[in-house]
């Protein structure tokens, strides 16, 4: 197979599962039930010193 | 004895720029090695003069070890307001160039050459210097750590000014490699990817001995922003010079992948360093500012990966009714459209840190310049999506609506978000109580403002009627104006477009000696905002 034929199979396929399910999983993973407390405590990074 | 490295490379680097002059292919690349040749020449004796033989001069006096690395910042915020100004003057001079062609002085000054010189000193000059700096300040901070690589800072801020200086002098010299900002031909190319390794590793090194553990949100967008346009840089400039001692190269795509390619850069240019760094800036000087912790940190968090995901995709819009497949178009269209999602989750982010003090939009005028900022923000990643309908493109491409939007982002986004950073950084960094003088900080509110009000609805008004005259017909099936007429229907526009851009410009200008009178230490005499007059009575 030509290899753009098999770079565009690759990349409607395969590839974009990947990235679609790597995306999904990084909103639930920030989504977590007990992650609040964390992204909290992140936000305050800033505030610490001057 | 200190020094040694950056002197052995500068006269190395001088006496190459010589010989380049010397055995040069054509008479550019000579003239442009002169001007490499006198950079060096001129930075080698200033370095030379400063070169310390004390015992301690490896361990520099000056800067202290231990605390941050801040020296380099406030260079960063000095060539940030400077280069601002210059890139506002030279817009402004492209703007009555339009209305007025005699302007167009030959051979340096005509619009093919001053135009990238105008869009390359806003974004790179001036946006970039001010990436730069803010990066080096957010990453120390937020990681409580000092900047990695010790003098590598230095380098990427004094290799990314002979980036600019060769940049700049090239495109009035003539030389260009004709892809929208990204002018500059291979040689300056080679040098800007050197200059942004070695930023990457500054940043990247600090990240990595960082003492908090967490990575801090605009730590995140810093990062995405400096890898990917290393990339694009990097993609989009492959191409084979004609001879290694001229000027000319040619691209290593032909056609329509040579287009794709350079709108996958240049929207990218757009979303990585125009959004995603800035972004960076608004997720650290906007809570600074007001005082407290971003809205949602979970949401900056979405923002972020829906941000990189998406933007890189938009690219095609560009290339609507063109010769790119359709399902690339497509592609490109419906990307754009969903990018609306992330933008407006981070503007709400970025506006609803100030709820319960929205009241400091009243009386503090660099809190009003950033929420400023958020609101174009909003208002134009709700434009430019609309912009890459379709239907919508086939009236508003090649009219002046895209400036218009282009401006709406930049002045609106970019500029403002970037000086109410630097209103927060002078102070901090040279150590004042306050600013000469936020009624001057309240006065280039306004004024960019108003002007930035006055750029867009013209060119919205002008970019209409032009689409519209391209595509009258009269009831034979011709074209009912000619393009000249067109063209001469612009001139009160053109007019407007420029007064615009001078308000802009008068309030750079007032920033510049509100910064320079800040940095030398005076504090102008006046009732702050939202401060009661101290006369006032009370009622009876």
């Amino acid at each position: 197979m030509e290899t753009y034929t098999a770079m565009r199979h690759f990349a409607d396929s395969w590839g974009l599962l990947a990235m679609a399910l790597f995306f999904v999983g990084v909103i639930f993973f920030t989504l977590r039930p007990g992650g609040k407390a964390s992204a909290d405590r992140a936000a305050h990074i800033p505030l610490k010193e001057d | 004895m200190n020094n040694t490295i950056t002197i052995g490379g500068l006269v190395a680097g001088a006496f190459l720029a010589l010989l380049g002059a010397g055995f040069a292919h054509d008479d550019l690349f000579a003239a442009h090695m002169w001007v490499l040749f006198f950079c060096l020449a001129i930075s080698t004796v200033v370095v030379v003069r400063r070169v310390d033989f004390s015992g301690a001069g490896r361990a520099s006096s000056r800067d202290d070890q231990s605390g941050y690395f801040d020296e380099v910042i406030r260079y960063g915020t000095i060539a940030t307001v400077f280069w601002g100004v210059v890139g506002f003057l030279v817009g402004v001079f492209v703007a009555l160039q339009l209305a007025f062609p005699v302007l167009n002085l030959e051979p340096f000054l005509t619009l093919g050459r001053v135009r990238p010189l105008h869009t390359s000193a806003v974004i790179f000059a001036f946006g970039g210097n001010a990436l730069i700096a803010t990066s080096f300040y957010v990453v120390q901070r937020t990681s409580r750590a000092r900047l990695f690589g010790g003098g590598l800072a230095w380098f990427v801020f004094w290799g990314y000014q002979l980036f600019i200086v060769m940049a700049a002098t090239g495109y009035l010299l003539g030389i260009t490699q004709g892809k929208e900002y990204a002018e500059p031909e291979w040689y300056v190319d080679i040098w800007l990817t050197i200059v942004w390794v070695a930023y990457l590793l500054v940043f990247l090194g600090t990240i990595l001995k960082r003492k908090e553990p967490h990575i801090y949100v605009a730590n995140w967008f810093y990062l995405a922003f400096i890898v990917t346009i290393a990339m694009l840089h990097i993609v989009n400039n492959l191409a084979v010079p004609v001879s290694f001692l001229g000027v000319k190269s040619y691209s290593a795509f032909a056609g329509v992948q040579d287009a794709l390619t350079q709108w996958w850069y240049g929207h990218n240019a757009v979303g990585f360093f125009l959004t995603a760094g800035f972004l960076g800036m608004m997720y650290y000087f906007v809570p600074k500012q007001a005082e407290r912790p971003v809205y949602s940190y979970r949401l900056s968090i979405i923002h972020f990966w829906a941000l990189i995901f998406m933007y890189i995709w938009a690219g095609p819009h560009h290339l609507h009714y063109t010769a790119l497949p359709d399902w690339a178009q497509t592609l490109g269209m419906v990307f754009s459209i969903m990018l609306w999602m992330p933008s407006w989750g981070g503007m709400i982010n970025g506006l609803m840190t100030l709820s319960g003090a929205w009241d400091k939009i009243r009386t503090d005028p660099i809190m009003r310049m950033m929420v400023m900022a958020i609101a174009f923000y909003g208002m134009s990643t709700f434009e430019g999506p609309m912009m890459s309908v379709k239907a919508v493109n086939s009236l508003s491409h090649y009219t002046d609506w895209t400036i218009g939007h282009v401006h709406s982002g930049a002045l609106g986004w970019v500029g403002m978000i970037s000086f109410g950073s630097v209103y927060f950084l002078v102070p901090k960094l040279w150590g004042r109580k306050r600013l000469y003088s936020l009624a001057m900080v309240n006065w280039h509110f306004w004024l960019a403002t108003l002007g930035i009000v006055v750029y867009a609805a013209v060119m919205w008004v002008a970019g209409i009627q032009q689409g519209l005259m391209w595509r009258e017909y009269d009831d034979q099936g011709f074209l009912v104006y000619s393009f000249a007429e067109t063209v001469s229907a612009m001139f009160p526009y053109y007019l407007l477009r420029a007064l615009g851009g001078a308000m802009y410009l008068a309030g750079g200008i007032i920033m510049a000696f509100n910064v320079t009178m800040t940095i030398l230490g005076h504090e102008r005499e006046e009732r702050l905002p939202g401060q009661a007059s101290a006369n006032l009575q009370p009622a009876e």
